[in-house]
């Protein structure tokens, strides 16, 4: 007797669908458990942990930043190969800021965030309207070329950077605000996501003839899509100025754009959750791993490759299909 | 002065060309844009160096066999890897972005770093054109550029699978239909693009060390000239190759080196703003498409 | 004497060495239907794409309401009040029929003429898919697109089309694919469109079922215009017999 594979939904997926979760405690609680213990955990992990591994969480949290930021463009359809251009530019102008003109972080941060925006955005205006692939070209080698100019010309410190940053507020501050900051950056795109809002940023991923046939305006949706996502990447790239007290040339390495994607191909495009929880495993690896040296880079290459290739769906993508359906054999009748 | 300047610009040009034609070939064929090309440039250049050294083959013979192994490897890059994410765009460019990162970092990583890594150049001699000095290298280049520019027209227009190169950058779908095989043909493109790269990269990293930090450079370089110059446009990569090799060498001889860079951003930079395509590009906009 | 509805003057395009479309010119009056009709590789996908600014044409003018649409964006077009459905149906097949709809509700025009906040939207989605033949309640509003038979998929995008409240509506060959049956159950649909003083545009080859609703017909061939005039009056035509069957030199060996 022939068999196939059928996936259902779980019973209490189904019961607390939409407003019948507030039916009793086991149905919220399965709504709710798996958007707040992630938040929780991540809290007591990082209030005991120690300073070593709190400096980590807060890179895991930066890093994941533009992660999230990377897959809100690539579910707009924009590939990009260089979130280390908008790290690095929030970067500089918060450090630039800083160190010439004295400004606090409180004022330095916004206006890196807010600036950066502008400027990447206007800055890949002109691609926008070519296809995708000229997206990424563009932004592999902007970084590339930036750095090697910085190196070049010494300006804004040159192959030294600024020092002597202001720093944030130490301690534990700084890494709540970092863990602040990333929840709430989730959890609003997810929402924007699943909005009608996000259905049209999806659709032009999907057939932007279509949406353009349907009166909508696809390069000012990708411009403001571009204007999110590089505003939260210079956001990190400015927070970690502050926190290192320390800008250089190395934040337009190709490491910022490349462990993004890996987070993202590892953790589950498309899911926003995804790539964050790709990057709590790849970050953390990261660290551990320091003793392999520069085979770490290759170890995350191909990683990527397996992942995209081999694994699509990536992790994230898996753990909630098991949450949400479960399976079972069926006869097939004949 | 001048006429230093002139030839170097023309040397340079042409180093440019080399280095991006193979990228712009395979993209314009088979729409692949091969990101781990500059990762295969720099492999053609180790396996070179390795052959001779380890197993001490003549010259011609190292970079025949180096030549045939890079597009061998590009060609099962694009059958093993490639061809399972066929027409998904983020796959296909993080596949290959990984797979280019990957090899460059594991020769990073295995020491592959030292001026005895240099591949000798084809006759350590110079010759004198006009007033300036030019070494004999610098010449083959030229040579090695023309030939292949030369010899990529012929193909194109004159064997079958250069006919069915044309084919599939026109129309894939019709030339699926009229018997081509595309899969095919795409693996050769990818092939094809890879072997010129590694030609490339026999004539040109003779000058220097075999760097690995090379890898990126040349990516960034052909990325450049391809985008001024108009993906898919052959002509557009000559010209695109000659307006910034020229540019570079004159800002080197008459400003400082290092704007050399800048010259590379500042024209990728003017053509975003006024043809974003490039100079030949054939890219319509969004809508075209049909 | 107010400039007619909408008049395309000498409209020309050209792909390469090919002429696509070639100094076409008609009139057409408001709240008439117009037929394109043609042979295969006439030009009239071409002549839609010029239209709705799919494609940019080399000269001539699309003058609507007596503006020029010709170098117009599709997305500005489609504001003007002027949509059109494809050949190739383009939903999205991961969503269900009326979020498909969600997209043109959300444009600036529909915005503007059927308001809306972000929940009432799905009702009026699901009255438009109503308006166009799909059953009230039933599953093929809330299944994915990716299971709808061809028939609701052809509904959808003139479900779509319909969103926009549009002036003027341009259909590439909504009845393909469809059997008699489906197609007849279109028609009065579109007669409705008509009687709420739309104006439409339909390329078509079921002749028999275009001639019943068309107004006016536009014959093409190889990129140029043969014939313009009533239905029965176009059919007549020397010219445009030949298009289709071919002449008599033509009709070798058996007959």
């Amino acid at each position: 007797m022939a068999k196939r594979l059928e996936r259902l939904d779980r019973g209490i997926k189904v019961r607390s669908d939409d407003i019948f979760a507030l039916n009793s405690w086991r149905e919220m609680l399965y709504i709710i458990a798996p958007r707040v213990l992630p938040v929780l955990l991540l809290l007591v992990v990082g209030v005991w942990a120690s300073t070593y591994w709190q400096r980590v969480i807060m890179q895991v949290c930066m890093i994941g930043l533009l992660a999230i930021s990377w897959d809100l463009l690539a579910a707009v359809g924009m590939v990009s190969l260089g979130q280390a251009l908008f790290f690095g530019i929030g970067a500089y102008i918060a450090g630039v800021l800083n160190h010439y003109l004295g400004m606090s972080p409180w004022l330095t941060i916004p206006l890196a965030t807010v600036g950066g925006a502008a400027v990447c955005t206007f800055l890949l205006l002109p691609v926008l309207r070519l296809r995708g692939i000229y997206f990424s070209m563009v932004t592999l080698i902007l970084p590339l070329m930036i750095e090697r100019i910085i190196e070049a010309t010494k300006v804004f410190g040159g192959t030294e950077g600024l020092s002597g940053i202001e720093s944030l507020p130490q301690g534990m501050t700084e890494l709540i605000a970092a863990m602040v900051v990333v929840w709430i950056a989730l959890f609003s795109f997810t929402r924007m996501m699943n909005s009608d809002y996000g259905l049209i940023l999806k659709g032009i991923n999907d057939n932007d003839r279509a949406v353009m046939s349907a009166g909508l305006n696809i390069y000012y949706y990708k411009a403001q899509a571009l204007f999110l996502s590089s505003g939260v990447a210079a956001f990190a790239g400015a927070f970690i100025t502050h926190a290192y007290q320390f800008v250089g040339m190395p934040v337009f390495a190709l490491d910022y754009s490349i462990l993004p994607i890996a987070a993202a191909a590892v953790g589950g495009m498309g899911t926003l959750a995804g790539p964050l929880l790709g990057c709590f495993i790849l970050v953390p690896m990261n660290e551990l791993l320091r003793g392999l040296g520069g085979m770490r880079t290759v170890i995350y290459a191909l990683l990527l490759v397996v992942f995209t290739v081999g694994l699509p769906e990536g992790i994230f993508h898996y753990i909630k299909r098991k949450y949400t359906q479960f399976e079972r054999w069926v006869e097939v009748d004949s | 002065m001048l006429q230093g300047v002139l030839i170097y610009g023309f040397v340079n040009s042409v180093m440019l060309v080399l280095v991006a034609m193979g990228f712009n070939l395979t993209f314009g064929i088979s729409g692949v844009a091969n990101f781990a090309y500059g990762a295969l440039y720099i492999m053609a250049g180790f396996t070179c160096w390795g052959l001779l050294n380890s197993l001490g083959l003549p010259y011609w013979l190292a970079a025949a066999l180096s030549v045939a192994a890079t597009a061998l490897l590009a060609g099962l890059l694009f059958r093993f890897v490639l061809l399972r994410v066929r027409g998904l765009v983020i796959s296909e460019v993080i596949a290959t972005f990984g797979v280019g990162l990957a090899i460059l970092e594991l020769f990073r990583y295995f020491g592959f770093i030292g001026f005895e890594y240099t591949l000798p150049v084809w006759l350590d001699a110079s010759f004198d054109v006009g007033e300036t000095v030019v070494d004999a290298q610098r010449l083959l280049i030229v040579a090695v550029g023309a030939l292949l520019t030369l010899f990529l027209w012929v193909f194109t227009r004159y064997t079958r699978t250069g006919r069915a190169f044309r084919g599939i950058a026109q129309d894939e779908r019709t030339a699926l239909t009229l018997g081509i095989n595309a899969d095919m043909v795409s693996a050769y493109a990818v092939a094809f693009g890879a072997g010129y790269a590694a030609l490339a990269a026999l004539v040109i990293l003779p000058l220097g060390t075999i760097a690995v930090n090379e890898g990126y450079d040349v990516l960034v370089n052909a990325l450049a000239v391809c985008i001024v110059g108009g993906l898919g446009s052959t002509v557009g990569v000559i010209v695109a190759g000659f307006l910034i090799g020229f540019a570079q060498v004159f800002t080197a001889s008459y400003g400082e080196t290092h704007w050399m860079m800048i010259v590379s951003l500042a024209a990728l930079l003017i053509i975003l703003l006024i043809k974003p395509s490039g100079l030949f590009g054939k890219q319509k906009e969004l809508e075209e498409r049909i | 004497m107010s400039s007619p509805f909408l008049s395309v003057e000498n409209l020309s395009k050209s792909f390469g060495g090919v002429q696509a479309v070639s100094q076409v010119s008609f009139e057409l009056e408001e709240n008439k239907v117009l037929g394109v009709i043609g042979p295969n590789g006439a030009g009239k996908t071409t002549l839609i794409n010029l239209l709705t600014g799919f494609v940019r044409p080399d000269t001539g003018k699309v003058l609507f309401k007596g503006q020029n649409l010709a170098g117009l964006r599709p997305y500005k077009i489609a504001n003007l009040g002027v949509a059109r459905t494809f050949q190739m149906v383009k939903p999205f097949y991961q969503l269900p029929a009326f979020k498909n709809l969600v997209l043109p509700l959300r444009s600036p025009r529909a915005r503007h003429l059927i308001g809306g906040r972000y929940g009432d939207l799905d009702a009026v989605a699901k009255d438009l898919l109503e308006e166009v033949g799909f059953e009230r309640d039933s599953w093929v509003i809330y299944k994915h697109a990716s299971v709808l038979p061809h028939g609701y998929l052809k509904r959808l995008e003139l479900a779509r089309c319909i969103a926009l409240s549009p002036e003027l509506i341009v259909l590439d060959e909504l009845f393909s694919g469809l059997s008699l049956a489906e197609v007849a159950s279109l028609v009065p649909v579109i007669d409705k469109l008509k009687v709420q003083g739309k104006t439409i545009i339909m390329v078509e080859h079921r002749l028999r079922e275009l001639f019943r609703i068309a107004d006016q017909v536009v014959v093409m061939n190889f990129g140029q215009k043969i014939a313009d005039g009533k239905p029965k009056e176009v059919m007549e035509q020397q010219s445009v017999r030949e298009a289709y069957l071919g002449s008599e030199e033509e009709e070798g060996g058996d007959a």
